[in-house]
C-alpha cells in the first residue's frame, strides 16, 4: 500500500474527483453543449437560458466576432461577414464548396492550402477557424457553468464524415482550445442517450437528418456494447435543403428572379423555414413576401409542402436501404427507430419513415439534444468519472479508403464499414527497374476510378534500393484510430525506408497553417504563448503521473519485480519535481523518461488485461451461468 | 507486448486451433477482450500507452473479423499451417467446378433479360447457397476430424469457397437493381 502515498500533498490522484467534461454536438444549424451533473446529462443554457447556439459567426472590423443569435440576427443585413452553416463546408475543397455555391452567399477566396476561406471584414477565413468561434463560446459556456477548466470533451460528427471532414472537425477543437477525447458518431450518440443498450439485445436504426447533413446507422446493442453494423448517408442534404425548396417555390410564386439580391435570398430562406417549422403544427400557412413587385401574399399548404419536399426524403431512403444491405438485415427486422434532428420534427419525415421501417420511431428525447447529451455521457466516461465497464462504443468507418494503382484505379485496402480502430497492410512493387521513389495516393470512397474518389492525401516514398522491376516490396499500412483519423505508412521491406503520414494535407490545414492560427489567436486574446505551453505540459504531466500512480496501485506488486518498480518509482519522482517548477524543457524531459520507464509495464498490463478479459469470462460462466 | 502482437488468431481469442468454433463464443470474447483493450479504456492515459491500445484493438478487431468468417478462417487457419490458398497467383481449378461456375455465370447473364427474373435468381441463390454449405462441410471434415485430415482437399476447398463466395455477392448485387 506504500505505493498509494507517493503522490505530492495538494496532487489529487483520487479516483472519485469529478472531473469536468462536456459533450458538444457542432451542428449545421445549431450547437449545444452538455455535461453530466449528479448521474444525469442535461444540456447547458447560455445566460439568457437558451440552450441552442446558432451555429452562425458574424466578424466584425476591429471586435470581436458575434456568435449565435445576435449573429444570426445580422445574416440578413450583413450577409458576407455572417457565416451560417459552416459544416457543409468543413473538409471540403473549392471544387466542393462550387457545388454548393449557388446556396451559398460568401466570397470565397483561394487559401495557402487547398482549403477555401472566407472573405471578411476582418480578413479572410478558413471554414475550421469559423468553426473553433462556435466552439469556444461552448466551452466558455461550459467552463463558467461549472466553475473550472474543461479536462476534455467529445465533439460528435455525422458518421458519414470523411476522413478530410474529421480532421477539420478536430482541428477546430484544437483552434478552440479543446482537449477532444474522441470524436463520436452523432448516431452512436444518440443511441447512447436512449439508452438502447439497457434494453435487451436488439438492432436500432438511427435516423439523422439534420440542417445539412442526413446519415443512418444500424446499430447492435448487447448489454451495454454499441457495435455499429453499418451507416450510410449524405452530407450535403438536410433541413436547409427543405428551406431553400420553400423559398424556390416562394420566388416562382411571387415572381422573384434570380437577380435577388444575397440578402433577399438569405431572407427567403428564413421565411421557407419560418413556413416548413410552422407546418408541423398547422395545416396551412400564409406567407407575405415583401420582394416581389408587387408584394406577393400566399400560403402553402401542408400537402403541397409534403410534395415539395418528398424528392428530398426519398433522398434520404436510398441511404437507408444501402445500410440495410451492408447490415445484411431487412427493414422489418429492426427493433426500433430513433430520429434525431431537428428536421425529423417535420410530420411528413416521421410518416415516410414509419413506412419504410414498417414501425413508429423513437422521438421522446428532444431531437436537437439528443446527440449532446449521448456525448455528454460518454464524455463522463471517458473522463474517467463513470465505471468504465457500463459502455463500449464500436464505431465503423463510412466509407472505403484505398490507394491509386496503375491506370487511375483504386483498390480499396480498408473496406467501408469495418470497425474501428483498424489497421491493414498491403504489399506493392516496383513497375520500372532500378525505380527509387514510389508516389502514394490514398483516396477514400466507392468507386473504381480514382477521379471519382476523395483524394486524401499524396506522398511519395523515396530512398528505395534500385532493383529490377517487380522485386522491391513496400509495404504499406493504413490504420483508422477510434476517431476515425487515417494514418499511412510505408515502408520498403529489405531496406526498411519508410515513409509516415497523418493524413490531412489535400482538403486540410497544414500544421503550419495551425500553428500560425493558434499564436494569432492568442496574441488576439492577449495570451502569453509560453503560459500555455507550460499550462498544457504540465496537465499533461499531471495526467501521466495519475495514471501512473493508478496502474502502480493496480497492478505494480504483480507485474514489477523491485528494481523495476524502483526505475519508475524514480522517473515518477523525478517527473514530480519537474511538475512543480516552471521550466518548460524539463517538464517536457520528465514526461519522455517516464514514457520510456513505464513502456514495458504499460504492455504488460495490457497483455494481463487481455488474459483478465478471457479467464473472467470462463469465471462468470461458473458463478453467473450466464 | 510484442508478445501479444504476435499471437495468433486463435491464441489471442484464447481459443483451440480447429475450424469449428461456437461463433456465439467468439462474439462474447470479442466484446471482452475489446472492454479492456478499446482506445477509449485509455482516453486520458499517456499517448503512448494509446498508441498500444490501438494497434491491439485493430488487431482484435481483425482477428474476430477473421474467426468469424468460415472462408477466412479457413484461410488462415490453413495459412497457419504452411499452406498458402493462393487465389491471386494460383489460377489453376479443378476443371468440373470450372464448367459449373461458367454454366451458373451463364444463367446469371441471362436472368436480367427474363421476365421471371426474381425467381429465376431465387433458384440460382439456393443452388450456390447449397454447394456453399456442402463445401463448408467438408472443410470442416478436411480440417478437423481426426485422421481424416486432408489439407490439399482443404485448400482446394477454400479456393472454390472465394468463388461461391464472389457468385453470391454478384447474385445480391443483381436482386438489389432489380427489387
Amino acid at each position: 500500500m506504500a505505493l498509494l502515498q507517493i503522490s505530492e500533498p495538494g496532487q489529487s490522484t483520487s479516483p472519485h474527483e469529478h472531473r469536468l467534461a462536456v459533450g458538444i454536438d457542432l451542428g449545421t444549424t445549431n450547437s449545444l453543449v452538455a455535461t453530466v451533473r449528479s448521474g444525469t446529462a442535461d444540456t447547458l443554457a447560455d445566460s439568457n437560458g437558451e440552450h441552442l447556439l446558432p451555429s452562425v459567426v458574424r466578424y466584425r472590423a476591429d471586435a470581436e466576432p458575434v456568435v449565435g443569435r445576435d449573429a444570426l440576427a445580422a445574416a440578413a443585413s450583413d450577409p458576407l461577414n455572417t457565416i451560417a452553416s459552416v459544416k457543409r463546408l468543413m473538409g471540403r475543397g473549392v471544387a466542393d464548396i462550387r457545388h454548393l455555391g449557388e446556396t451559398l452567399p460568401y466570397e470565397f477566396v483561394a487559401g495557402e492550402s487547398q482549403m477555401p476561406r472566407i472573405h471578411t471584414a476582418t480578413g479572410d477565413r478558413s471554414p475550421v477557424e469559423i468553426s473553433a468561434e462556435i466552439l469556444k463560446v461552448l466551452k466558455q459556456r461550459a467552463e463558467s457553468t461549472l466553475g473550472g477548466e474543461l479536462t476534455g470533451a467529445v465533439i460528435t460528427v455525422p458518421a458519414y464524415f470523411d476522413d478530410a471532414q474529421r480532421q477539420a472537425t478536430k482541428d477546430a477543437a484544437r483552434l478552440a482550445g479543446l482537449h477532444v477525447f474522441r470524436l463520436l458518431n452523432e448516431p452512436t450518440a444518440a443511441a447512447v442517450a436512449y439508452g438502447l443498450d439497457q434494453k435487451p439485445e436488439g438492432v436500432y436504426a438511427i435516423y439523422d437528418l439534420g440542417g445539412g447533413t442526413f446519415d443512418i446507422s444500424i446499430l447492435r446493442l448487447n448489454r451495454g456494447v454499441f457495435e455499429v453494423m453499418s451507416t450510410a448517408g449524405d452530407s450535403a442534404l438536410g433541413g436547409d435543403d427543405m428551406d431553400h425548396v420553400v423559398a424556390s417555390w416562394m420566388m416562382q410564386q411571387a415572381g422573384i428572379g434570380g437577380d435577388a439580391s444575397r440578402g433577399e435570398l438569405r431572407a427567403l430562406a428564413r421565411e421557407g423555414r419560418r413556413v416548413k417549422e410552422a407546418l408541423t403544427e398547422s395545416d396551412v400557412v400564409s406567407i407575405e413576401l415583401d420582394q416581389g413587385t408587387p408584394p406577393w401574399r400566399g400560403e402553402l399548404t401542408r400537402d403541397e409542402f409534403n410534395k415539395l419536399i418528398d424528392p428530398l426524403i426519398d433522398r434520404t431512403l436510398v441511404p437507408c436501404k444501402r445500410a440495410l444491405r451492408d447490415a445484411g438485415i431487412k427493414a422489418n427486422e429492426i427493433d426500433g427507430i430513433v430520429l434525431v434532428g431537428g428536421s425529423t420534427r417535420v410530420r411528413r419525415v416521421r410518416q415516410r419513415v414509419e413506412s419504410f421501417f414498417g414501425k413508429p420511431p423513437l422521438a421522446n428525447i428532444d431531437p436537437d439534444r439528443v446527440v449532446a447529451i449521448g456525448a455528454a455521457l460518454q464524455a463522463d466516461v471517458l473522463a474517467g468519472n463513470k465505471s468504465q465497464e457500463e459502455m463500449l462504443l464500436l464505431d465503423i468507418t463510412p466509407l472505403s479508403l484505398g490507394i491509386e494503382i496503375m491506370g487511375g484505379m483504386t483498390e480499396k485496402i480498408i473496406p467501408r464499414n469495418s470497425t474501428i480502430p483498424i489497421a491493414k497492410a498491403q504489399d506493392f512493387t516496383t513497375f520500372k527497374d532500378g525505380q527509387t521513389a514510389m508516389s502514394i495516393h490514398v483516396v477514400q470512397g466507392e468507386r473504381e476510378m480514382v477521379d471519382d474518389c476523395r483524394s486524401l492525401a499524396r506522398f511519395e516514398l523515396r530512398g528505395i534500393p534500385p532493383m529490377a522491376a517487380g522485386a522491391a516490396r513496400i509495404r504499406v499500412t493504413y490504420q483508422v484510430d477510434a476517431d476515425g483519423l487515417l494514418s499511412v505508412i510505408a515502408r520498403e521491406q529489405a531496406s526498411g525506408v519508410e515513409a509516415h503520414v497523418e493524413v490531412k494535407p489535400s482538403y486540410g490545414l497544414t500544421d503550419n497553417e495551425i500553428e500560425t492560427m493558434l499564436k494569432d489567436s492568442f496574441a488576439h486574446a492577449r495570451e502569453d504563448m509560453d503560459a500555455r505551453n507550460l499550462r498544457e505540459q504540465q496537465v499533461d504531466a499531471d495526467r501521466l503521473i495519475e495514471s501512473v500512480t493508478a496502474a502502480l496501485a493496480a497492478d505494480g506488486e504483480e507485474l514489477l519485480d523491485d528494481a523495476e518498480r524502483k526505475t519508475i518509482l524514480t522517473a515518477l519522482t523525478n517527473l514530480e519535481a519537474a511538475r512543480q517548477g516552471s521550466d518548460l524543457q524539463a517538464i517536457k524531459q520528465a514526461i519522455s523518461a517516464t514514457d520510456a520507464a513505464t513502456q514495458e509495464f504499460a504492455a504488460r498490463r495490457m497483455d494481463a488485461g487481455m488474459r483478465k478479459a478471457l479467464t473472467g469470462h470462463t469465471l462468470d460462466e461458473f458463478t453467473s451461468g450466464k | 507486448m510484442q508478445a501479444a502482437l504476435d499471437k495468433n488468431y486463435f491464441e489471442l481469442f484464447g481459443l483451440p486451433e480447429s475450424f469449428s468454433l461456437d461463433l456465439t463464443e467468439v462474439t462474447r470474447r470479442y466484446r471482452e477482450l475489446q472492454q479492456q483493450l478499446h482506445p477509449d479504456r485509455f482516453a486520458s492515459a499517456p499517448d503512448q500507452q494509446r498508441r498500444l491500445s490501438v494497434q491491439m484493438a485493430a488487431l482484435v478487431n481483425e482477428a474476430f473479423q477473421t474467426l468469424k468468417d468460415p472462408v477466412r478462417r479457413g484461410r488462415y487457419l490453413l495459412g497457419l499451417k504452411g499452406i498458402d490458398t493462393g487465389e491471386e497467383s494460383d489460377t489453376a481449378m479443378n476443371p468440373a467446378f470450372l464448367m459449373e461456375q461458367m454454366e451458373l455465370r451463364e444463367s446469371l447473364e441471362s436472368v436480367r433479360d427474363s421476365d421471371n427474373a426474381l425467381a429465376e435468381l431465387g433458384v440460382l441463390e439456393t443452388g450456390v447457397a447449397d454447394a456453399f454449405d456442402a463445401r463448408i462441410s467438408r472443410l470442416q471434415a478436411c480440417l478437423d476430424e481426426s485422421g481424416k485430415e486432408d489439407l490439399k482437399m482443404a485448400r482446394e476447398t477454400v479456393r472454390e469457397l472465394q468463388f461461391l463466395q464472389k457468385i453470391r455477392a454478384e447474385i445480391e448485387q443483381i436482386e438489389e437493381e432489380l427489387v
